[in-house]
Parts: C-alpha cells; sequence; structure tokens
C-alpha cells in the first residue's frame, strides 16, 4: 500500500485545531484562557494560507507572505491584549470574565 | 509518492497538534494551558518545515514559540498563584462550548470531503515541481512596490507595531 500525503490530510489537524479554539474561547471563564484560545484559532488559519498556498499555487508565495503578516499582527495584538488584562488585574483583582462588569463602577 | 519518514513524521505531528490543542482548551491550570498551547505551535511550526517554508517555520518558532509565549507567561505569573486551578466549568456554557465547536468541525469537514478535488497531488510532487523559496525571493517580495510585491503593507505593520508599543505603555502604566 503506498499512501501520499494530499491536501485533504493537512486541513484535518488545521480544522480539529479550529474547532478546540471556537471550544475554549465559548467555555472559559479566564481572560488569559480565552486570548489562549483565541491563538488556536489564528494559528490554524495560518496553517490553512500555508497548505493552500504550497498545494494550490505552489509556484507562488502569497500565501507564505500573507501569514508572515499574520504572524506580526497576532504578535501586536496579544501584546495589546496581555496590557489589557494587566490592568484590569490591577483594577480589580482578577482576569475571571464574569467580574469584569465591576470596572463600571 | 512520498517517502514513509515524511508519512510517519505526518502521523506524528498531527496528533500532537490534535491532542495539545484539545488539552490546551481543556486544563484548568493556566500555567499548564499555556504549555500546552507551546506544544501545539512547535507542531504548527514542524509543519511548515514539512511543507517547504523553512523561513515561514522560523519566523513561528521565534516569533509565536518564543515571543508570544514569554509574554503569556509574564502575564499568568504576574496575575495568578503557580497553583491556582479555575473554577469549574458550569454544564450549560460546557454544552453550547460542545455543541457549537462539534458542529463547526462536522461541517467543515463534511464540506471539505464533499468538495471537488482541487488538487490530488501529494506533497511530494508539489515541491518537486516548485522552485525552491529562497530568502532573496522573501527579501524581494517585501521591499518591492511591483506587482506580488509588499512594500506598503511591510511598512504598515512596522507602524503598527510602533502603535502597539505606544498602545501597551499608555495602557499598562500606573495613572
Amino acid at each position: 500500500m503506498v499512501m501520499s500525503l494530499s491536501i485533504l490530510w493537512y486541513l484535518v489537524p488545521s480544522i480539529l485545531m479550529f474547532a478546540c479554539g471556537v471550544y475554549g474561547f465559548i467555555t472559559r471563564k479566564n481572560l488569559i484562557a480565552i486570548l489562549i484560545s483565541l491563538e488556536l484559532m489564528l494559528n490554524s488559519a495560518d496553517l490553512n494560507f500555508v497548505i493552500f498556498n504550497r498545494f494550490l499555487f505552489p509556484e507562488s508565495m502569497e500565501g507564505m507572505v500573507f501569514t508572515l503578516f499574520s504572524i506580526a499582527i497576532a504578535a501586536a495584538e496579544t501584546a495589546i491584549g496581555i496590557a489589557i488584562i494587566v490592568n484590569i488585574y490591577r483594577s480589580i483583582g482578577g482576569t475571571d470574565i464574569t467580574e469584569i462588569n465591576k470596572l463600571k463602577n | 509518492m512520498d517517502s514513509v519518514g515524511n508519512i510517519i513524521l505526518y502521523f506524528v505531528i498531527a496528533a500532537v497538534m490534535i491532542v495539545f490543542s484539545f488539552m490546551a482548551v481543556r486544563t484548568r491550570k493556566i500555567l499548564r494551558s499555556a504549555t500546552y498551547l507551546l506544544f501545539s505551535l512547535l507542531a504548527t511550526a514542524v509543519f511548515y518545515f514539512q511543507l517547504g517554508y523553512q523561513f515561514l517555520g522560523a519566523v513561528q518558532v521565534a516569533v509565536y514559540a518564543g515571543g508570544i509565549m514569554v509574554l503569556f507567561v509574564f502575564a499568568i505569573l504576574l496575575t495568578h498563584r503557580p497553583d491556582e486551578k479555575e473554577r469549574r466549568l458550569d454544564s450549560h456554557r460546557k454544552a453550547v462550548g460542545i455543541i457549537s465547536s462539534v458542529c463547526g468541525a462536522i461541517v467543515l469537514l463534511y464540506a471539505l470531503f464533499t468538495m471537488p478535488v482541487l488538487n490530488g497531488a501529494s506533497l511530494s510532487e508539489c515541491i518537486n515541481g516548485s522552485a525552491m523559496i529562497t530568502m532573496s525571493d522573501i527579501g524581494k517580495a517585501f521591499t518591492g512596490t511591483a506587482k506580488f510585491q509588499y512594500l506598503l503593507p511591510f511598512e504598515a505593520v512596522s507602524v503598527l507595531l510602533l502603535a502597539c508599543i505606544i498602545g501597551g505603555v499608555v495602557v499598562a502604566r500606573k495613572n
């Protein structure tokens, strides 16, 4: 039996990773855990760019360039998100999303 | 046809990626969650290497697994005690999460396996059929203004990072 790695093989782990990210984003109560789930979803989208680039348009490199930009923007977004979380922690003494409505008092 | 080594590597990395993504959203200890995310990101980097994008894999390791993970660990240690557990999830929320993620995954997998085959070629055919991406190609793509060259977005990202630095200082300073 000879197997070959086609495009479907690579897209399946990416889909499952995205589903894990969705689950975490909905169920977690900790702000940092929500940010971690967001990173999982972003990462799966980046992986998709690269996979489609390699298998459908192997002569060009646009998917790779988009992923590089996406990584740069994800880094910026995470830095700002963590700055906001640290600020929230300083104000209300926790990072639980059910307590964030204390901020308006 | 792909070599046996490539196929074994694929299975190992796919299993690592799925298992650690699941554990990252499943564990109640936040520092463990960050560690599992790190393994998941490293598995993605191995996929990039395997697909023939060496520079992208190196960037993934350096920026994601290096930079962003350090930020996460800093934030976690600043805001949590090391042994602190998150509160138990309420079953209502858990049900909503499971239903939405499982339904989403099923719809996506169904769409994936019923779509017309875009390209049945194997990985080695795709890699051997195209020229290797050299560092000079990447440099030219980022510093030119012709078609398929991205000087303007590149500069926009540099402005974004500057805004991010200033924003981070403004948000996180005391008063």
